[in-house]
């Protein structure tokens, strides 16, 4: 066991860190802070990244990835999180795109995934349906074979960003009549096929973040099957691993705790700057803790990882507590900026000087908004089910 | 010992659901808070005509005599239904100072208010103080007949709604000096004001104040002038009672919603009410609900005790609040899924206020210190 970092890898943090404070574009630094929808701030940074090889670290080698070793990977997430850039989307790069490197034929690998790389395509995940949400396997948006062609009909809900997408990766049944999970495809559909509607549903504070997705007599060629029919809860249940295992989000709450602590600094108890106080000292440090022991249990994760094991059910950890210190940080937050939580920032045109001290812009919507992350994702209640049964086998 | 309702107060109940059943459905509400106005003043006519706003207002001056009682009553069922229309800062606070102010001001303003012509919000918070009720930049100098007052006020709920205020300053003392805080009833049109209007999280408005040399008659001074402070802590926890109700009504609320919508939502094939995970969460929320009901009982029973058991009476009910709110919050959210976050869906709209009254009036950690200190 060893904590400190090769010359090597000191050497690629500096080179990180001085891609990024060249190549951030001013106006997109903090921009991830609050609730960011708007299209051309996600594909500025993606293809700043895309240009230089660096927009999916996990990837490897021989399809575009930089083939970084796990602790290259977690200093460049740092790097990112310090410098407060935008995230880049996980429907492409972290979820069907490790899908189709894993489980796709070459035609699919060649056609699609220098287009996730280059963020020439926006990808959208189909999963959830309105009777299936933490009950994924029941859903019943149905694919019927014809020819050449899959027929889908169906609708999918909790899109998220799908008013941007050209494309959707689905869970659709084949076969009705098979046991639950053993009736599912995975399929890839362009978006821009006739039969395919999007209707906004829109969250607190009238943000238009998610969608649903209406399937009317799609037609989706046979060759957009990712590996087997019928096999598509295999390759589900490989990107929602996937998908948990970038979920912990440590470096960026590291950030958002330091953002706490300045605003701390800055509010006052009685001519006392609130992190001083002891409460709020004490709940400050409580957070911390909590991450420091995520941070080396995602190191841990990722440490096996690189020894090539997978990760395995355990990383619904990461999902749980990850989430729920990003959560825990919203509400410090919150209490910290006291009265000024109270004006509705989407009520402010971006031109407009917004009301109260810059730091309080936003932090309740924020607030209220990242209650989603203990839904999203399989909820946190799924999450702990999984961990029941397949770590502790109850 | 007695925790039931008089004759009067359960006909207050009564006509007080039974008008927002048939008035204040949530579409309708949404309209509301959507239209340019964002509250309804033709509702402020009719809740005036069914007495509601006379309710805790003294005989002599058009009230109906009635106490903290009606006041919560009217609070719980206003929280069932998120409503927007400016109880709290006209009838409780307004009403509040002012049957403590000059007989002239009595006479003048409190018929006024039971009969709904006038509006009041509250300029007490300020952008650097915090909770701390007497750290005031704004200041009133007085001048010949009149005190003369500079200074900002934030977040003034029900600001852009409101034809008078009820203004905090400092007239002497240095701050947060317990002595030197004043009181004032100020036009809203007086020259010298200006304000800026928004919309809250919650769905309320809200004005940032600006007095710029603001001229305020002396017999405007409402309590004794440099010893206004114990008369403003007197109101807020006033106030704070009848937002603990308000909390009550719409945790309430969300129990119940909650409760119903675990009973139809599938999935495994169950409603996913029969998931004991989530039956805890709902005895837990319920249990968050049942303590809230009791200890705002405790404080609205003990609003007219002494300075100390109320002031105590008043943080420990804020500190159960704050806490209950958010978990019940939370959990109504987390058990909807998705759907808990949608505009469309009335849980996410309780959910952003329950989240607010936390911060109103001084948030779970600065009474527990209040409650602390207190002994």
């Amino acid at each position: 066991m060893d904590l400190t970092f090769s010359p090597q890898e000191e050497a690629f943090r500096r080179e990180v860190r001085s891609f990024i404070a060249e190549n951030l574009p001013p106006d997109l630094k903090g921009r991830s802070r609050r609730d960011m929808t708007s299209k051309d701030d996600f594909v500025r940074w993606h293809k700043i990244l895309a240009k230089k090889g660096w927009v999916a670290p996990a990837w490897p080698r021989e399809y575009g990835g930089p083939g970084w070793s796990v602790t290259q990977r977690y200093i460049f997430n740092e790097e990112c999180a310090e410098a407060e850039t935008p995230l880049v989307l996980p429907f492409g790069i972290a979820m069907v795109g490790p899908v189709i490197y894993t489980f796709g034929n070459d035609e699919q690998k060649k056609k699609f995934l220098p287009r996730i790389l280059s963020g020439d395509d926006w990808w959208c995940q189909g999963y959830s349906e309105p009777g299936a949400g933490s009950d994924l396997a029941s859903l019943k948006t149905r694919a019927v074979r014809e020819g050449g062609h899959y027929i889908v009909n169906g609708q999918k809900t909790w899109t998220t960003l799908a008013q941007y997408a050209n494309w959707i990766f689905c869970l659709v049944r084949t076969d009705p009549d098979a046991k639950q999970q053993e009736g599912i495809s995975f399929l890839l559909i362009d978006m821009n096929t006739p039969g395919i509607t999007v209707k906004p549903i829109i969250v607190l504070g009238g943000v238009h973040e998610v969608n649903e997705v209406f399937f009317d007599n799609v037609k989706v060629p046979v060759e957009n099957r990712i590996g087997e029919e019928n096999k598509g809860w295999t390759y589900a249940k490989f990107l929602l691993v996937h998908e948990r295992s970038g979920i912990a989000g440590v470096a960026r709450s590291k950030k958002a705790i330091e953002r706490l602590r300045q605003i701390g600094e800055a509010e006052k108890v009685d001519g006392t700057p609130l992190v001083d106080t002891e409460e709020f000292a004490r709940k400050i440090s409580e957070v911390e803790i909590e991450l420091s022991a995520l941070e080396f249990t995602e190191l841990r994760t990722l440490a096996q990882e690189s020894k090539g094991r997978m990760a395995g059910p355990e990383s619904s950890i990461l999902k749980i507590k990850g989430t729920e210190i990003q959560q825990r940080i919203t509400e410090l937050t919150l209490e910290a900026v006291g009265y000024y939580g109270f004006p509705d920032y989407h009520a402010f045109n971006d031109n407009e000087y917004p009301v109260g001290p810059d730091y309080a812009l936003g932090q309740s919507s924020h607030y209220l908004n990242m209650r989603k992350a203990s839904i999203y994702g399989g909820s946190n209640e799924i999450q702990r089910n999984i961990i029941a049964k397949m770590v502790l086998g109850l | 010992m007695d925790f039931s309702f008089t004759e009067e107060q359960e006909l207050l109940r009564n006509s007080i659901a039974k008008f927002l059943a048939g008035n204040y459905g949530f579409e309708t509400r949404r309209k509301i808070v959507k239209s340019d106005l964002g509250w309804q003043p033709e509702y402020w006519k009719q809740f005036a005509e069914l007495g509601l706003l006379a309710a805790p207002l003294p005989e002599a001056h058009g009230g109906l005599g009635g106490g903290p009682v009606d006041v919560l009553i009217v609070m719980e069922e206003f929280g069932k239904k998120i409503v927007v229309e400016p109880f709290v800062p006209t009838v409780v606070i307004g009403g509040g100072f002012l049957k403590r102010a000059s007989a002239a001001l009595q006479q003048q303003w409190l018929p006024k208010i039971a009969g709904g012509e006038a509006i009041f919000a509250f300029a007490y918070a300020e952008p650097n103080g915090r909770y701390n009720l007497a750290e005031l930049a704004t200041v009133a100098k007085k001048q010949g007949p009149n005190y003369v007052l500079n200074g900002r006020k934030a977040v003034v709920l029900a600001g852009p709604w409101a034809d008078q205020l009820i203004v905090t300053a400092r007239t002497a003392g240095g701050p947060r000096n317990e002595k030197g805080v004043t009181v004032f009833l100020v036009d809203r049109k007086s020259k010298g004001i200006s304000a800026r209007d928004y919309p809250t999280v919650d769905e309320l408005r809200a004005s940032e104040i600006a007095f710029e040399n603001v001229e305020v008659p002396a017999a405007n001074v409402i309590g004794e002038p440099d010893n206004g402070l114990p008369l403003v802590e007197q109101v807020t926890d006033e106030a704070i009672a009848a937002t603990c109700a308000e909390a009550c009504g719409a945790m309430k609320a969300l129990v119940d919603a909650t409760v119903d919508y675990s009973k139809t939502r599938k999935q495994f094939g169950v409603p996913i009410g029969k998931f004991q995970v989530l039956q805890h969460r709902m005895v837990d929320m319920f249990t968050a609900y049942e303590q809230s009901v009791s200890i705002t009982y405790m404080l609205t029973l003990k609003l007219g005790e002494s300075d100390a058991a109320r002031k105590k009476a008043a943080s420990a009910a804020k500190v159960q609040i704050g806490k209950a709110g958010r978990f019940v919050g939370q959990s109504a959210v987390q058990i909807h899924g998705g759907m808990g976050m949608t505009e469309e869906l009335s849980v996410g709209h309780y959910f952003a206020r329950l989240s607010m009254i936390d911060a109103q009036f001084g948030n779970v950690d600065h009474h527990l210190r209040r409650y602390a200190a207190l002994g």
